[in-house]
């Protein structure tokens, strides 16, 4: 990659001494990009793009909201009513939330069918588990700050979590609160850390991407770039590509925004905090069902506390459980099914998560939540040793192996996924 | 690398042309009425607005006699001037002020002068709406920050000021009734 | 394959989407039946007349019990009043001010830029005077139950003999669609109750439609500027993502 000459002298002189344009050019422009991407490689970039617009919209609400007990709700409704295109820009914010946790969850379920934590990538894979648990830290707090029924209990409840920390427990929860219960000094440090924490996701956001162009993006085929015919440079194919996906999603994303602003949230929240009346049913922002199921599966309150926190963090030692040398699910047949049941499994904890506790939801909350973990410590482990993966075409180029070996059998889907 | 992209061919090219202009040109004035959106955001909100407007009963107020009302976040004073008061703002000759204007064309009646009560050298609240205040040279008001002195008419006559005591935009409802702003 | 990449990743976001809807349902009493209303869809408004009877419901039946913290007098010419008419139904209202010269609260008219007066100066006034029970806030309403203006309207047209056999409190009445079936309020609406001005025939049904309508546009004033910028927004990013769809065709097709 030699010094790309630029014709704007302006640039030029820049350039000499700050090598920002060199640097872009590197990086966006003739990036190599493996040609065969999917569309399911459009999440990473929309997730990006959806951190700035919740940063954005997150800035222009701070100017309006009032961080106090007495005046949080009333604050959030006065954005809603009064404040130019305050209600815009808060059920932007309000839906952003939970698109981009939909956005970050394909993103990881992509991730994991292609074997994208695999060597040489296992550490942009730890950053993004890294980033994963501040977004929930971020989103936990800000679903606080409008002072609603929801957000009022949601902060007890999971504030509470801390309590079943043997002999300190109940000394962090109060200092978490900054006082007997969730108060004005609660909702102060949310608003505070809830502020600082998405610029704490851009700095990890930006050790993602310097990691992913350390060694280049996975691949639908899962097999390393054999040379210049398997790239294609980022600019203009794939910046188009995102482009495109870009309005698809953002087509969508305001069909919720304009014409179900509240379809994703809780009718309870537009009630003001009450610290004397629980709502009957309390649940968390559809993002933690799978999560709180986990925990509500485990009768013992520390065991609770401890399984869901484990749920995320064997996500950190996956590339280590996984070791099957195959990385893509595509030439893996035992894993693309377990795969399956995996997406399968997350579904059923989030919708048990969504009912009461109680009869037959308990067993499949249970049963769902012995698989994830056995998913994770028995299956990958046992799979990696037993399962026989399909032979790996040669290179991205040419998909279907040469010299007469037998090609994977319904080896046509990658053939058409490489076009897709 | 556009060079392998543009090598489709001419009619190719003019199509893809066109394309980029419009997709471009679009993406940018979606861009700019999102950002829009955004710096309106920041103007004043309808509750802000709604008090944009102060009314103010004027039937208390004695001659000689000030109050002070609030419009748009800033102090009014409202003054019931005496015939002393009218008569000196009246007689001054123009030529002797550093902003030159006649009383007249302050006030819609002569006993009523309503000003915006921030001094226009560099906005502190003039003294002189009480009886115990000072009320500088002139009789009217007196910056205690920087020394300006203005006239029972609310015009500088004295000091660092530039301009006189502006007058807000007022009307009379009825006789003892203004809408201010 | 590609189609089929979209529809899975489709389904996968809305397959999500659906779990609160599952669980708001969860647990619920009878369902109050859907009802018609203007402001439902994409290109939905507020009916101006029904929002005037439904104010004129609420300010001469409601507004003995419950307040509107929420709304002020000026909202009022949003649902088609007159400046001058908002001034009047304001100032009929006695705002608590001050303190004054002399250290004193006083009474004064309202201005449009008051907040709806509350009946109660606080909620355990509200509850002293009502038997123990709070009449909630109905500024947001419409929006915080689940079936929103249906449910308000089903509440109010609810009433109903307790079942045999269900004891009642004395001050508690049976309503089909409240939640635990007993609620504190008394009916609240009789025939002719009120008199409308466009003559519209007072019944109870018209009386709950038309303050379910009042009550919704009292949850959301700016309902109706959500949909008419929605339907430009969305045209212009579709129009938008089929150019980028061509554009990217295009910028591909020398690749195959």
């Amino acid at each position: 990659m030699a010094a790309p000459k630029f014709e704007n002298p302006i640039v030029r002189w820049i350039d000499y001494r700050l090598p920002v344009f060199t640097f872009m050019h590197h990086e966006m422009h003739e990036y190599p990009t493996p040609k065969n991407l999917n569309y399911w490689w459009n999440f990473g970039s929309l997730a990006g793009f959806m951190l700035i617009v919740m940063i954005l919209t997150g800035i222009m609400l701070a100017m309006h909201y009032t961080p106090h007990v007495d005046h949080a709700f009333d604050s959030v409704e006065r954005i809603r009513r009064d404040v130019p295109f305050g209600w815009l820009i808060q059920f932007i914010h309000m839906n952003g939330a939970s698109f981009f946790f939909i956005l970050v969850y394909i993103h990881i379920f992509r991730g994991l069918y292609y074997g994208s934590y695999k060597s040489p990538r296992e550490i942009l894979w730890i950053l993004g588990v890294v980033i994963l648990l501040l977004m929930m830290a971020t989103a936990f707090m800000g679903y606080v700050l409008p002072w609603g029924q929801m957000s009022f209990w949601g902060a007890t409840v999971i504030t509470n979590l801390f309590s079943a920390i043997p002999l300190v427990g109940e000394h962090i929860v109060s200092w978490l609160w900054g006082g007997f219960a969730v108060d004005n000094a609660t909702l102060n440090r949310f608003y505070s850390l809830h502020y600082l924490l998405p610029f704490v996701i851009v700095g990890v956001v930006v050790l993602h991407v310097v990691a992913l162009h350390t060694h280049g993006s996975n691949n639908p085929l899962g097999i390393e770039l054999r040379g210049k015919q398997d790239s294609i440079p980022f600019h203009p194919y794939y910046t188009i590509k995102d482009m495109f996906g870009l309005g698809l999603f953002l087509t969508i994303f305001c069909l919720f925004v304009f014409f179900a602003p509240d379809y994703l949230g809780h009718p309870d929240n537009y009630v003001p905090a009450n610290p004397l009346v629980t709502p009957p049913h309390i649940v968390p922002e559809w993002y933690f069902l799978p999560f709180f199921a986990i925990l509500r599966a485990i009768p013992d309150k520390l065991l609770g506390v401890v399984a869901m926190f484990a749920a995320i963090a064997v996500l950190f030692i996956l590339p280590w459980l996984d070791r099957s040398p195959v990385r893509s699910a595509r030439f893996r047949p035992i894993y693309k099914q377990v795969f399956w049941l995996l997406v399968l499994d997350c579904l059923v904890l989030g919708y048990i998560g969504s009912q009461p506790a109680e009869g037959w939801y308990i067993h499949i909350g249970r049963l769902a939540t012995i698989y994830y973990f056995a998913h994770f410590f028995v299956i990958l482990p046992l799979l990696s040793v037993f399962e026989r993966p399909r032979p790996l075409p040669l290179s991205i180029g040419e998909p279907v192996l040469g010299g007469g070996s037998s090609p994977p059998a319904g080896g046509g889907g990658a053939g058409a996924m490489e076009r897709a | 690398m556009a060079a392998t992209a543009d090598g489709a061919g001419g009619d190719g090219v003019t199509r893809r042309d066109f394309l980029e202009y419009a997709a471009g040109g679009m993406g940018a004035v979606g861009a700019a009425a999102a950002g829009w959106a955004l710096i309106d955001n920041m103007n004043p909100a309808a509750d802000v607005l709604a008090l944009s407007t102060t009314e103010v009963d004027l039937e208390a107020i004695e001659p000689g006699q000030s109050i002070t009302v609030v419009w748009q976040k800033k102090p009014v004073f409202v003054r019931r001037r005496t015939e002393a008061e009218i008569r000196d703002a009246e007689d001054t000759p123009l030529d002797s002020l550093p902003d030159p204007m006649a009383d007249t064309d302050r006030v819609q009646k002569a006993e009523w002068l309503i000003l915006v009560g921030v001094c226009t050298h560099l906005g502190c609240i003039p003294l002189g709406q009480k009886d115990t205040d000072e009320k500088g040279e002139y009789g009217g008001w007196f910056c205690p920050c920087h020394g300006s002195h203005y006239d029972t008419s609310g015009r500088i006559r004295k000091g660092p000021a530039p301009e006189n005591l502006p007058v807000p935009p007022y009307r009379f409802l009825d006789d003892t009734r203004i809408l201010i702003g | 394959m590609r189609n089929r990449l979209i529809g899975a990743a489709l389904a996968a976001a809305l397959g999500l989407a659906v779990l609160p809807g599952a669980a708001s349902a969860a647990g619920a009493g009878p369902q109050p039946p859907e009802r018609e209303w203007s402001f439902n869809g994409i290109f939905g408004s507020f009916d101006r007349a029904a929002l005037q009877r439904g104010y004129q419901v609420y300010r001469e039946v409601c507004a003995a019990c419950h307040g509107m913290r929420l709304m002020f007098y000026r909202n009022l010419t949003q649902i088609g009043l007159s400046e001058a008419a908002a001034k009047a139904e304001a100032a009929n209202a006695f705002v608590v001010d001050g303190p004054d010269s002399e250290g004193e609260m006083f009474e004064r008219p309202g201005k449009l830029s008051d907040r709806f007066v509350s009946p109660f100066p606080n909620d355990n006034a509200a509850k002293a005077a009502n038997g123990g029970a709070l009449p909630p806030d109905l500024s947001l309403i419409a929006k915080n139950q689940a079936a929103g203006p249906d449910y308000i309207a089903a509440v109010l047209t609810g009433y109903a003999d307790p079942p045999e056999g269900m004891e009642m409190g004395e001050t508690q009445s049976y309503n089909m669609y409240f939640s635990g079936h007993r609620i504190s309020m008394p009916p609240p609406l009789f025939d002719d109750l009120v008199e409308y001005a466009d003559g519209t025939p007072a019944t109870v049904e018209q009386m709950a439609v038309d303050v379910s309508h009042f009550l919704m546009f009292a949850a959301e004033p700016q309902l109706e500027d959500r949909h008419r910028l929605g339907v430009k927004v969305v045209i212009f990013l579709l129009v938008l993502t089929g150019l980028l769809y061509a554009l990217k065709r295009k910028v591909w097709s020398d690749l195959h």
